[in-house]
């Protein structure tokens, strides 16, 4: 059990709970803000118990996370972060899906590196995928995706 | 008997595409470890959108029985669950399949799930239309409590700690605040130009359910999900037939208690399975024989997680008020099609209301056909890498997101909300709690404000909300279930100390 990471969450969690009541008690009118305050003062009273016990180290519950969990999972977040915030747009889904797809693979696939035929089952798998979204998507519902440099 | 009059709607060409395409679906995905009910249920929501909400609604219906049946698969031949309802199929089924009695065990299993889940419909069928009768009698105060009643179940039953999990109920109401208001159209909470017409529950559906699992498959890093696979010898089907009505005894009681255990929001597929198994055990001559590789655990624990399938709809399709995770994913498909469920869904979408739960008794018949025979076949894709998982599943969130209106910020939320839900539940938060404060937030909030109308010309708030049989009858519930949950949470405590 990670008592540290435990009040580390639990304070981030009764800020965002003190800020939700600051703004219903604060903002007008008060009648839009009428049930709204209802549920911030709630959310207010457990997060600050939710900070006390993990303040007195009597957090039970949730293992926090592990430094190799963190390791591992960085690259994998970046990529999507990379993919969903910028690149998805900017060089529109379908380019973007499969540089993320591929680069996500490339990454956790367990398979050795230093064999071609890893490499190239790994352009056919990311090919496949980005042919089923395409007809899925685009031709079968008809959603018109950002085309990004396309345009 | 009114259902009778809407099966022709079943078995029109395109449904009966839907549904056995949604069976199939859900077949390998419930086989497929990482991969939730839930999760499966909230990715192919964006796929009905260009579809009526009938068959929408058939394919959503279809992929929830069968992946729960599906589960059942990498349990009994990976002895990895599919899905936490069938932890206590691992417990005799996979111990049959080292035995060589693997298609035996598939059989059985998907015998019973058939039996269990016919059952579990049959409630639905006849249980639904009189509690929505009775649900006419509600007023905003009673629809209130029973918004916050669904919250607080979940909240209380579903997490490991009471406290975390109302936190997590609170959480999913304030995120349903955000927007415009209703009444005033006054921004609340508005801190970014995506949260501008409130959170879409899709994208938050998709991001809550899907992204912590892509998460927790890139923590494991590069690691290789290989099982060996046992391979299944042929069975007699017949055989399997006698040997599941020849232990009626297990059947009943796995669909008795699946059945009781849907029924109650919040308790969920997991315990129905456990409790069905454990029970059985208790009333069996052959008490010895179960962990062992013994038929009457397969079959108790099978029956039990799909009988619970039908009732878990009830609440949600009287009440409006989601029993479990995927009966709230359903009701996301209900109302992007601009169906509430709820009192009046029977009176005016019965066209609706009528197909969707026949094609799920259908669905029971397709899933144990289907599961026979393509259960081999689903084991081996259920093998993915987590890879190609984890890569395939944020894919899928992007574009479904997306295309539920063709807006970035719905991608956005669906992004900001799963990362912060994988680290919450790191922390001891659950999903569930939070997606039914999503989700019954503003019923909530539309039932309080008419209801301080109504207390505001009458006798005021305390009378209106506090008093009378109904209102006493939901508070107490409510209570009651904070009070169970806190108290088995300290007696575990003590036990485990």
């Amino acid at each position: 059990m990670n008592y540290l990471q435990h009040r580390i969450s639990s304070g981030v969690i009764a800020l965002v709970a003190t800020w939700v009541c600051w703004i219903s008690y604060t903002q007008k009118p008060a009648e839009a803000f009428l049930f709204p305050r209802v549920i911030a003062t709630l959310f207010f009273v457990l997060a600050v118990w939710t900070f006390i016990k993990a303040l007195l180290g009597r957090s039970k519950v949730g293992n926090g996370l592990s430094i190799e969990a963190t390791k591992n999972m960085l690259p994998g977040i970046g990529i999507a972060f990379i993919y969903i915030f910028f690149a998805a747009k900017g060089l529109g889904f379908y380019l973007s899906s499969t540089i993320a797809f591929f680069l996500l693979l490339s990454f956790y696939d367990p398979a050795p590196n230093s064999e071609p035929k890893t490499w190239m089952k790994r352009v056919i798998i990311t090919a496949g995928f980005i042919a089923i979204m395409y007809a899925l998507f685009a031709v079968v519902l008809k959603v018109y995706t950002p085309r990004g440099v396309f345009m | 008997m009114e259902f009778i009059y809407y099966f022709g709607e079943v078995f029109t060409p395109i449904s009966m595409l839907l549904l056995i395409g949604g069976t199939i679906g859900g077949l390998i995905l419930g086989a497929t470890p990482g991969l939730s009910p839930t999760m499966a249920v909230a990715l192919l929501i964006p796929f009905t959108f260009h579809l009526t909400p009938v068959h929408g609604l058939i394919l959503l219906g279809a992929a929830y029985t069968s992946t729960v049946a599906g589960g059942a698969v990498s349990a009994i031949l990976l002895k990895i669950p599919g899905a936490p309802a069938n932890i206590a199929t691992t417990l005799d089924g996979h111990t049959m399949a080292q035995k060589g009695e693997g298609a035996k065990a598939l059989q059985l299993s998907f015998i019973s799930s058939l039996i269990g889940g016919v059952f579990g419909v049959l409630l639905l069928i006849f249980l639904t239309p009189v509690l929505a009768q009775w649900a006419l009698a509600f007023g905003p105060s009673h629809l209130f409590w029973l918004a916050i009643l669904g919250v607080t179940v979940i909240g209380s039953l579903e997490s490991n700690s009471v406290v975390k999990g109302l936190l997590s109920g609170c959480i999913g109401m304030w995120l349903a605040t955000i927007g415009f208001d209703d009444m005033l159209g006054v921004k609340r909470f508005v801190f970014h130009s995506s949260l501008g017409g409130g959170v879409n529950i899709i994208p938050a559906l998709i991001g809550l359910f899907a992204i912590p699992q892509v998460i927790t498959m890139f923590s494991k890093g590069r690691y290789d999900t290989s099982v060996e696979q046992i391979k299944v010898k042929k069975h007699p089907i017949g055989a399997a037939f006698k040997e599941v009505i020849s232990r009626k005894m297990s059947l009943m009681i796995g669909t008795i208690t699946g059945s009781i255990i849907g029924l109650i929001p919040g308790v969920g597929g997991q315990i129905a399975g456990l409790v069905a198994y454990d029970q059985s055990k208790k009333f069996s001559p052959e008490k010895a024989k179960f962990g062992t590789g013994h038929s009457e655990g397969v079959i108790a624990a099978e029956s039990a997680n799909n009988a619970m399938v039908g009732p878990s709809l009830v609440p949600l399709l009287t009440l409006s008020i989601p029993g479990s995770p995927t009966a709230a994913v359903l009701l996301g498909g209900l109302l992007i099609h601009g169906i509430f469920p709820g009192t009046d869904l029977f009176d005016n979408h019965p066209d609706v209301a009528w197909p969707f739960i026949n094609s799920m008794l259908i669905g029971q018949i397709l899933m144990c056909v289907f599961g026979i025979y393509i259960a081999s076949f689903a084991a081996r894709v259920a093998q993915v890498p987590q890879s190609v998982m984890a890569a395939t599943v944020l894919g899928l969130a992007l574009f479904g997101s997306y295309a539920v209106q063709q807006s970035m910020g719905d991608v956005y939320v669906m992004a900001v909300l799963g990362t912060m839900m994988y680290f919450l539940e790191r922390f001891g938060f659950s999903a569930a709690p939070l997606v039914l404060g999503l989700i019954l937030g503003p019923i909530a909030e539309a039932n309080f404000v008419q209801g301080s109308m109504i207390a505001g010309a009458t006798d005021g708030a305390f009378t209106y909300f506090f008093t009378g049989g109904l209102n006493i009858f939901l508070i107490a519930i409510a209570i009651l279930s904070i009070g169970y949950s806190a108290w088995s949470e300290l007696s575990t405590r003590k036990e485990s100390a």
